[in-house]
């Protein structure tokens, strides 16, 4: 397999962790939504409306530079990664 | 100043932020030296507006590069900045927390989908579109796929989804600058998009990204300090996003205490158009799992398939520098969409508690008729009460608001100093401005770029081409203008049909060209006609009384569209030739992040 087929092989990989991740919490979780709602979560609210107010949106927010930090690791590793100067 | 304007920008911005900071301490000064409501409003729009066009004139160009991609050299934190504010439209400014305050939980899927849709821009496509060095989306369909049919299938879907949203905001710009500056909503429109043109004209997207940086930083003020200043002046919480769980239970217990009684339809007859009454619970969950689902799904496709927000990830430095920058985006997203839902609970409780001195539920009607902001915005067309059952006091159902009122009205209520009205008077102008340059923007270049250039008049030069642009972005503008003075349909319901549409005809073509080298021309085409066909197909039939299937509402109808495309396009594309050699060594460099872009600098 040659370089570049591993490189994408791996980024394929973190593709399918990504996914999984943002699956679980703007989808999975409001499976349960209802029953949720019930069990007292962060700073005192309800889990599932902390999980819409604040809990999917931060998550978020720190898998997206999660994904990119790992995604330049994989773009290093390769030697994939940009010079600066281009 | 030392250096270039690049090297200079948290400087610049700096300034900006600490005089805009002093102006609002100006006007709140006048106000006590007895500067009236309505000149206070005028100047904060008036202000804020020459701010932009003067930010728009400094950033003219004749150049292909910075006209249509900013030069590539949007730094990663300015390009979130700028794309929060592409982003969040009028809507999301005035609407969303009244959406909140109306609908709870079923309506708290607009929220999930529109940031969780960012994990599948950074994932999917934003990196690899930037690597592909296109100017436009439909340049990124046309070069992948190859061939004129399949570019102006990209073209027409681009414009269809594009064209639906730009309405919704011109009209959200009239509505705000027809009640600033007092003038007849039909003449305010066009008050509005001159705003707009002013901004994006003389430096297309390098104008467009420094006055949306810009309009960022007057919105999210405009949004932050009413919601903080009220908490605090509630005794709510010195913090409301931590803070404010009492205040959910306690609306909570309102609710029980209250109940939610049904009005009879002749009762609802008389209460105003458009004004609404509280009737689900405020924290409870009051949706199906699969309705919340589902509308949460096409909220995130869509936003991945929006070519407006595709684009502005076209203007960083590197295929890295994209990567980064949705994240600051969705993080610049997620500063005022977290706080919607805290404003939302402040505004009802402040309402509806009788315990609290501006509660009006378990007033006489004669109290609350006395009161004067009730007045005002009662002639405003955004507050009713109507004694239904005839005991002179205000029930919970005989209370009647319209879904802005949330955002407009809640400070007055509190008791916040004018100042902040007008404050909120110029976030919302510049939410909704900088929305609609955008989208203007996106459908202009993808005609002018890809229409005229690579199809009519592919020899045309610079001068010619950037001309084109510019006229197109004028004619764009006066038709989304003119439809939006016809007053058609609600701000929101056209914003979400924006997205079902984009999500129909563009999110697999998109997401298939990186990541499936099979999918060929063929599949492509009859993947973005026929997905949009039968998107819109749905959507008529749902609005012409049809029963709909599997829970897909005319809300949710990109999901069936996307659906169609997705089985049309691997069909299709299997049906047909393997794409050749030089395409499939195409899709292999896009993959990876170094090496030269696949179209040139100038192209």
């Amino acid at each position: 397999m040659s370089n570049q087929q591993k490189h994408w092989e791996k980024t394929r990989g973190l593709l399918f962790i990504t996914l999984a991740i943002w699956f679980v919490f703007s989808i999975g979780i409001f499976l349960f939504g209802a029953e949720m709602n019930e069990v007292t979560g962060p700073f005192g609210y309800p889990w599932t409306y902390w999980f819409t107010c604040q809990g999917s949106l931060g998550a978020f927010v720190i898998l997206i530079f999660w994904f990119a930090n790992r995604q330049e690791k994989i773009d290093e590793e390769f030697g994939f990664s940009e010079r600066e100067d281009e | 100043m030392k250096g270039n304007f690049i090297d200079n920008l948290p400087k610049v911005y700096g300034i900006y932020t600490g005089g805009f900071i002093g102006f609002i301490i100006i006007m709140a000064i006048a106000e006590q030296m007895g500067m009236t409501a309505k000149a206070i409003g005028i100047a904060f729009v008036a202000f804020t507006v020459f701010i932009y066009a003067l930010i728009g004139w400094l950033s003219r160009t004749a150049q292909a590069d910075a006209y249509y991609v900013a030069g590539r050299q949007v730094p990663t934190v300015f390009n979130g900045m700028a794309t929060a504010a592409d982003w969040m439209s009028g809507a999301s400014f005035v609407a969303m927390a009244g959406g909140i305050y109306f609908k709870g939980y079923g309506y708290m899927a607009l929220l999930v989908g529109w940031t969780g849709g960012y994990v599948l821009v950074a994932s999917l496509l934003a990196p690899y579109l930037r690597k592909f060095g296109c100017y436009t989306v439909p340049d990124f369909i046309g070069t992948r796929y190859g061939g004129n049919l399949a570019r102006f299938s990209a073209v027409v879907v681009l414009t269809v989804a594009s064209f639906t949203y730009v309405t919704a905001q011109i009209n959200a710009t009239g509505t705000i600058a027809s009640v600033a500056l007092d003038i007849p909503f039909q003449y305010a429109v066009y008050v509005g998009l001159i705003s707009i043109l002013l901004c994006s004209m003389l430096g297309g997207m390098r104008g467009v990204t420094w006055t949306q940086v810009a309009q960022y930083i007057v919105l999210i003020i405009a949004y932050l300090l009413p919601v903080f200043w009220i908490s605090n002046k509630m005794g709510a919480g010195f913090f409301p996003h931590f803070m404010l769980a009492d205040e959910v239970a306690r609306i909570g217990e309102l609710e029980q205490q209250f109940g939610f009684v049904k009005n009879a339809a002749a009762d609802l007859k008389t209460v105003p158009k458009g004004l609404a009454g509280i009737t689900k619970a405020h924290s409870a969950v009051n949706a199906t799992p699969w309705a919340f689902i589902s509308l949460a799904l096409a909220m995130m496709m869509g936003t991945a398939s929006l070519p407006h927000v595709m684009m502005r990830y076209f203007t960083t430095p590197s295929v890295k520098a994209a990567r980064k920058s949705v994240g600051w985006s969705l993080f610049f997203i997620f500063l005022l969409y977290s706080s919607a839902p805290m404003l939302a609970t402040l505004s009802k409780l402040s309402l509806i508690d009788p315990n609290l001195p501006t509660g009006i539920i378990g007033k006489t009607f004669a109290e609350v008729e006395a009161i004067d902001w009730y007045q005002n915005w009662n002639q405003a067309n955004l507050m009713f009460i109507s004694d239904f059952n005839g005991n002179g006091t205000l029930e919970l159902n005989e209370f009647f608001m319209g879904g802005k009122a949330v955002v407009l009205a809640t400070p007055e209520i509190a008791g916040l100093p004018y100042v902040i009205s007008g404050l909120v008077a110029a976030g919302g102008m510049a939410a909704a401005m900088s929305t609609a340059d955008g989208l203007i923007l996106a459908i202009a270049n993808a005609i002018s770029h890809d229409v005229y250039y690579k199809i009519i008049d592919p020899k045309a030069e610079t001068a010619k081409r950037l001309l084109v642009a510019r006229v197109l972005l004028v004619i764009i503008g006066f038709a989304g203008a003119t439809i939006a003075a016809m007053e058609i349909q609600g701000i929101l319901g056209s914003v979400i049909w924006a997205f079902d549409f984009a999500m129909s005809g563009l999110f697999f073509p998109l997401v298939l060209g990186v990541w499936w080298k099979r999918a060929n021309r063929q599949g492509a085409i009859a993947g973005m006609l026929g997905g949009l066909i039968a998107g819109a197909w749905y959507l008529v039939w749902v609005r012409t009384g049809g029963s709909g299937f599997l829970g897909i509402t005319q809300l949710t109808f990109g999901i069936f569209g996307s659906a169609v495309s997705l089985v049309l396009m691997v069909v299709v594309s299997l049906m047909t030739a393997e794409p050749d050699k030089a395409t499939q060594k195409m899709v292999d460099d896009v993959r990876v992040p170094s090496g030269k872009s696949i179209l040139g600098k100038s192209h």
